[in-house]
């Protein structure tokens, strides 16, 4: 599958996930976004970049446990709970954000 | 001419750095990869077997293979020749045949 | 303990492998955040070449394969803090744990101190750990 940006076609398998992670950059996230149905808020986009920053880090995508804690710590308390990750990405905060991320699907996500 | 011995296991877990060095004939090679590149390293519990057998063979250790261990070169015994992916077919063809222990 | 009608049991992954020559310990550290989810009681072995996997400084970039040894200093995040490496495994290879990456959690009972995991144990220490275990994993 592809992914069409600007004129640019970004391959992707056939879940929507960007098959090489390089090919992301935030015009290709937003794409995603779109597909996906939603609209990219600074609070979409501090989860993302925090997702990134974790792979960068870690070499993986967290669990939405791991995350949820992480988020928490960061970002403050209201925001450290599944309610307010699912209010942002409706199906599923790992899955869709990660998708959005440009990073591939957790490790354990069915 | 003689021969190249590539060993690719590590020495702990598996005994073919010990029949490499018990068949390999003086002034033939040995080119430690993979795991095997855990032979190269100084201090450990086949550290002499290796030591012993430089006197007549000649040992080398593929660079990126140790990389990826996170093996640095100040942990090498010494006289153990660190190669790249063009030294080892430069090796190969310099031998006049390749023993690989697996 | 669940009121779910489930118990804690302890779970412990034994790692004997070197990190890239076979896919145990890839594949062993994949089982391991999967089974984090599980919320069990949970601790990691590492014998024989399985010391290799915890090696400070690897670098796979001229090897084009996927250096996983970052992903060991997550598993604090997973509640995955006791980490048994044994002794007599170092020293047989020349190692000691400062050859090893530093692995630490934060201790929610503790104001979130940071603590180490790794525990370094004797044969007779690591004998006595698995000992005590429901259920084992072998990699």
């Amino acid at each position: 599958m592809a992914l069409d940006v600007g004129g640019k076609s970004v391959e992707t398998d056939e879940e929507g996930y960007l098959t090489n992670r390089d090919d992301w950059d935030e015009e290709v996230a937003k794409a995603i976004a779109v597909a996906e149905g939603l609209d990219m808020s600074n609070n979409h986009w501090d989860v993302v970049n925090f997702l990134r920053e974790y792979y960068e880090e870690y070499q993986i995508a967290p669990a939405v446990r791991v995350l949820t804690k992480a988020i928490g710590k960061k970002l403050g308390k209201d925001k450290g709970n599944s309610k307010y990750l699912y209010e942002l990405f409706p199906y599923g905060p790992a899955k869709q954000a990660c998708k959005i991320a440009g990073l591939p699907k957790p490790t354990g996500c069915v | 001419m003689s021969l190249i011995h590539t060993v690719n296991k590590s020495p702990f877990d598996r005994n073919t750095l010990d029949s490499c060095l018990r068949l390999a004939a003086k002034g033939s090679s040995v080119l430690l990869i993979e795991d095997g590149v855990y032979g190269a390293i100084k201090g450990t519990e086949k550290s002499d077997l290796v030591t012993n057998a430089m006197s007549s063979i000649a040992f080398y250790v593929l660079g990126p293979d140790l990389q990826a261990r996170g093996v640095s070169s100040d942990k090498l015994i010494s006289g153990i020749k660190i190669v790249g992916y063009g030294d080892f077919v430069d090796l190969v063809a310099q031998h006049s045949a390749t023993q690989a222990w697996l | 303990m669940s009121d779910k009608g489930g118990t804690v049991k302890k779970l412990m992954y034994i790692n004997r492998k070197a990190p890239y020559g076979t896919i145990y310990a890839l594949e062993s550290l994949e089982v391991v955040l999967i089974g984090a989810a599980f919320d069990q009681n949970i601790s990691l072995a590492f014998i024989d070449d399985g010391v290799y996997q915890l090696a400070k400084g690897q670098n796979t970039e001229a090897l084009g394969v996927k250096n996983f040894s970052p992903t060991y200093k997550a598993l604090g995040d997973y509640d995955i803090n006791k980490i048994y490496v044994e002794k007599e495994s170092l020293q047989a290879r020349g190692l000691n744990q400062d050859d090893l990456m530093a692995l630490t959690y934060e201790d929610e009972d503790d104001d979130w101190a940071e603590k180490n995991s790794i525990h370094i144990v004797s044969t007779k220490e690591m004998s006595d750990i698995l000992e005590q275990q429901d259920v084992v994993f072998s990699f």
